[in-house]
Order: structure tokens, then sequence, then C-alpha cells
């Protein structure tokens, strides 16, 4: 079996007195795809925020790749990471935000060869050229030079993947990629997606679409109300629910 | 226009073919207003023209002279520095304003506070005068010794108090601007560029203070004229800038109102330029943004002269394709 690359052991969070999660204990192996799955405030995407410590967690342990999640243990005692480790952390994992974020004041190529210019200090032209690349394998050869704006959704998407991936990523996050999509462009998306499960790509992806999870998923999580309800293999999982929450859910969505 | 370039005219615009023909609404009133706006023009332009008080030979007998343009140069060259001091100063003191470090960002909106709650022009004479309250200047480790002593009247000129005067109290105001443009950014922009693993500086600099110029730029072009009349308050210093140019002069031959137009002339010139740079600079920043940028206003006068063009029948060479009728 391969190596974990998410770990996360009784993670707690909370915002000022709400509770959004409340003890999530779970793994991600190496080349795995882990699909999370539940109702809106079940805390999914606040997880996923803070496999990357976008957001700083209050009680448990979290950790990626072998290391702490921001802190360095020594001995029994928790270090605060600098900023420029947790940088350095996060430039290692790619993330896909629901409403994209593409930086709208640069051109396609440009929001692709910012990171790998900026972070890594690859030179200018490699990382356009690479960009380039990027941008031709989700199907965006032509679109270089276009602005966020003359984008449709799913071709913005497809640049955020591209723009996430030009950092060789060993771990890839998806908060919701499609929510804010037409639904005929979901496709195009998930298409990319694919593709990138395909490839061997380890990736953790809050979704609503259950064909997806049933079809890439290695394993799907089930959320809800800031706890586990149930994992497992996906076709399973989707299949024979065990638990009424599960059951509940499903049979509102498929 | 005969039937053909008709056609031809509906065909270019792609209007359906049939095209609606009304009698427009009348406007009495607009026809009303027009006159009325009309008659007082006539009036304040015939006066203007023939009241010989106002002194258009003198105007034009000073509007280039050496001293006026001396002083018109120091004008733009305050305007200049006071600004550039200003917009520093406001990108630094927004950034603190913004810190979660409640001492550095209290010490911002002291700053704040103080310089914007006190007249420019109180500020400036007090610059003036530091002399009277710090007569040395000394440089070194605070509490400890110094490296670098000054005669305070020598190191604060008139141009430098105005400067100081000028550029510390825009700085507060370029502060809150700087501020109201960081906050207009998206806070996804930020998450994603530090999922991306760029530091908060980086982040700053490349993802949202580009995007904050969007914001900032209007209100600092704003600034930006209201800083050059401004500077005019440097004369109470004895400075020669642009009004006190134009004092001098008329304190020896008495033509104040030719003087104080040439003034006017002048600032006005310098505020149309500044406005046509403004325009540039926010279509620069407004990429992005829109499907497409809009048009400068020269693109705009060749494309009304090319609609203009394609309303008269064209030779056949240029329409061709899409005409109707036309070999």
């Amino acid at each position: 079996m391969s190596e974990p690359m998410v770990i996360a052991e009784g993670v707690h969070k909370s915002f000022g007195r709400l509770e959004v999660l409340k003890g999530i204990s779970l793994e991600v192996r190496q080349g795995e795809v882990m699909c999370l799955l539940g109702p809106s405030g079940s805390g999914k995407s606040t997880f996923l925020r803070c496999i990357n410590h976008l957001e700083k967690i209050d009680a448990g342990r979290l950790w990626v790749d072998g290391d702490l999640v921001g802190y360095r243990q020594q001995g029994s005692k928790l270090y605060e990471l600098r900023e420029s480790e947790v940088c350095r952390k996060r430039s290692t994992i790619g993330m896909v935000f629901q409403r994209f974020n593409l930086f709208p004041h640069m051109t396609a190529a440009e929001n692709v060869a910012l990171a790998p210019v900026h972070v890594k200090g690859v030179p200018k032209d490699e990382a356009f050229k690479r960009a380039a690349a990027l941008l031709r394998s989700v199907g965006l050869a032509d679109k270089l030079d276009s602005y966020p704006a003359q984008l449709s959704g799913g071709q913005q998407q497809r640049v955020a993947i591209a723009r996430a991936l030009a950092m060789d990523p060993r771990l890839m996050l998806f908060d919701e990629p499609t929510s804010a999509l037409d639904p005929e462009l979901v496709g195009e998306v998930l298409d990319v997606m694919r593709r990138l499960a395909a490839d061997g790509m380890t990736m953790v992806v809050v979704t609503h679409e259950i064909g997806f999870a049933r079809e890439v998923g290695d394993k799907l999580v089930f959320m809800d109300a800031g706890a586990v309800v149930e994992s497992g293999d996906p076709r399973e999982v989707l299949a024979n629910p065990k638990h009424e929450r599960t059951r509940a859910f499903l049979s509102k969505v498929l | 226009m005969d039937q053909s370039t008709a056609t031809r005219d509906l065909s270019q615009a792609g209007l359906p073919p049939d095209q609606i023909k009304a009698v427009p609404v009348r406007h009495p009133g607009r026809w009303l207003a027009t006159l009325i706006v009309l008659v007082i023009a006539a009036v304040v332009i015939n006066s203007v023209a023939t009241n010989p008080r106002f002194g258009w030979g003198t105007v034009g007998h000073y509007l280039f002279s050496s001293q006026i343009l001396e002083g018109l140069k120091i004008t733009i060259y305050l305007t200049v520095v006071s600004m550039a001091i200003g917009v520093v100063l406001g990108v630094v003191l927004a950034v603190m304003r913004l810190s979660p470090n409640p001492l550095i960002s209290g010490a911002s909106w002291f700053y704040i506070w103080f310089f914007r709650g006190t007249p420019v022009l109180v500020q400036l004479l007090f610059w003036s005068f530091i002399s009277a309250l710090y007569p040395k200047i000394n440089l070194g480790i605070p509490f400890g010794p110094s490296f670098i002593h000054a005669d305070a009247n020598h190191l604060i000129t008139p141009f430098v108090a105005a400067i100081l005067g000028l550029g510390l109290n825009e700085g507060a105001y370029m502060a809150e601007i700087v501020r109201a443009g960081i906050l207009s950014v998206e806070e996804g922009q930020t998450e994603a560029a530090q999922a991306l693993g760029m530091t908060r500086l980086q982040t700053m600099r490349r993802i949202v203070l580009p995007q904050a110029m969007r914001v900032i730029i209007p209100p600092t072009g704003n600034e930006t004229i209201s800083m050059l009349k401004t500077s005019s308050l440097v004369s109470v210093i004895a400075y020669r800038e642009l009004l006190y140019s134009a004092q001098l002069i008329y304190a020896v031959n008495f033509k104040q109102i030719p003087l104080l137009l040439v003034a006017s002339i002048w600032y006005l010139t310098i505020t149309t330029v500044l406005s046509i740079g403004q325009y540039y600079l926010e279509r620069y920043f407004g990429r992005g943004t829109a499907r497409e940028l809009p048009p400068t206003p020269l693109q705009r006068l060749r494309r009304n002269l090319a609609i203009r063009h394609a309303r008269v029948p064209l030779p056949a060479s240029e329409s061709s394709g899409r005409g109707v009728g036309v070999p």
C-alpha cells in the first residue's frame, strides 16, 4: 500500500463559538482521490482549507506529506512555523476554488506563470513556456493572452487548475470546483480532473458531483455537522449507505 | 438618398430589413433650455471680450514671462514631489492601518487623525517656523549619541517646509484612499495567492495593490489636481511658486486682475493635462476588468469619423461584399 499523503487526527476548528470541525480523523494515501461529500455547513470546505493552513486548527494533528501542518514538533513542544516555511509547504499543495479566484489583471498565461517565477524563482521565459504547455493540456492553447473576464466559467476554472499544476504540487485540493459553473460547462472541468486522477495525482475533492465521486473517487467521506459520518469505497457508500443521515442526504441529491 | 444606398445602410448596420420609421417625439423644453443657455453664454462672452479691465493685452504679455514660467515650474515640481511623498506615505500608512498589530495600526490612525485634523495652511506655517521649536536638529541613536547635527534654519528652507507641509498632509489623505482600494480587492484573491505559496508581501505587491489601483487612481487624480492648487498656499511662506510669482509682479505694477488671470490660465492648463493623464492611467489599470478596453479619445474620434464616412455613399471598393446593388 502507498504512503499516506494526508493524515488527520481529531482535527477541531471553531470560528468564535461556532464549532465547525468536531474531531475529523481520516487518511488520504498517495495517488488516491478522496471525495468529501455533505450538506453545506458540514465543514468540508473548512477542513480542506486546514490542509494548506489557510485556516489554523485548534486541536488535533494534521500531517501532509510527513510534515505537521503549520507547526514543528520538537520533543513534546510545538513551534509555530515561520511565514516562509508555511509558504514553502503551501507551494507543494495546489488548490482550486469554487469561484476560480483567477487574478483578473493578468492574462491566462501570466496567471499560470506567476507563482513559478515569484515563488520558485523559475526564469520567466521558461515559466511562460511551461504555462503555455499546461494551458494546452487543459485545452486552452488559444487562450494564453486572454484575460479571465474574456473566458467562460469552465475555461476560467481550467486556467485555475493549470495555475495550481504549474507549481508541480504533490497534492491537489478542489473546493467545489464545479459548483459555480453552468451545467453545460461542468463536464469540461471534470474531464480535466479525471485525467489528473488517471495520471496518479493525489486529490482531495469537495464536491456535489455524485457521478464524479462514484467514477473517479477511491474513497468517499460523508460529513455532517463537523464530523465524519461515514466513509469508504464510493460505490459501496453510494449504493448502500449505512447511516440514516447519509441515506437522507443521498436521497435528495441523487 | 436613393433606394439602393438606403438598403446598403441597413445592411451595414446589421439591422433587420423592416426598419421602423416614426415621427420622433418633439421636445420643446429642450429647445427652450438650449436657447437660455445660448443667451447666457453670449452675455458672458460679450462681457469678457469687451470689458477692458480684464486687460487681455497684459495677460498675453505676462503669460509666457520668465518669472511666471519659473513659478509654474516650481508649482509643478512642488506638486510632483509632494504627491510622490504622499503616495508612498499613503501606501505605508494604509498597510500599517490594516496590520493586525494594534500598536502599528494605532500609530497609523493617530497620524491620519492628526494630519487630517489640522488645516494644511497651519501645517505649512508650522514647518516654516520649526526652527523656533527645534533650533538644532540631531540625527543619531535615540537617547544616545548623535552623528549629524544641523541648524534647523539651514535645513528647513522654504522649499523643504513646503514639501513637508504638503507631502505629510497628503500622506494622511492618500492613506485612506489606498486603504479603501486594498479593502476593495476580494478576499479570494489573497487566498489564491497564499495557496500558491506567495508571502504576504508578494501578495500585496503582485496581487492586491495592482487591483486596488483601479479604485485608487480616480481619487488620486483628484488629489493631484487638488494638490496643484493647494500648492498655491505655499505663497504664504514666501516661496515663489506660480501664485506668488504673479503676486510679486502685481505688487509692482498693480495689475492684479490680469496677473491672477495668467495664474488661473496656467492652473487650468496643467489640470487639463493631468486629467488626460488620469484617463490613460485608469485605462491601463482597468485592463482585465472589462472584456474590451474603453477606446482612447483618439480611437473614438477615428471610429466616429469612420462611421460618419460610411454614411456617405461609399465608393464600390470599400463597401464590396456587404453592399447591395453595388457591382
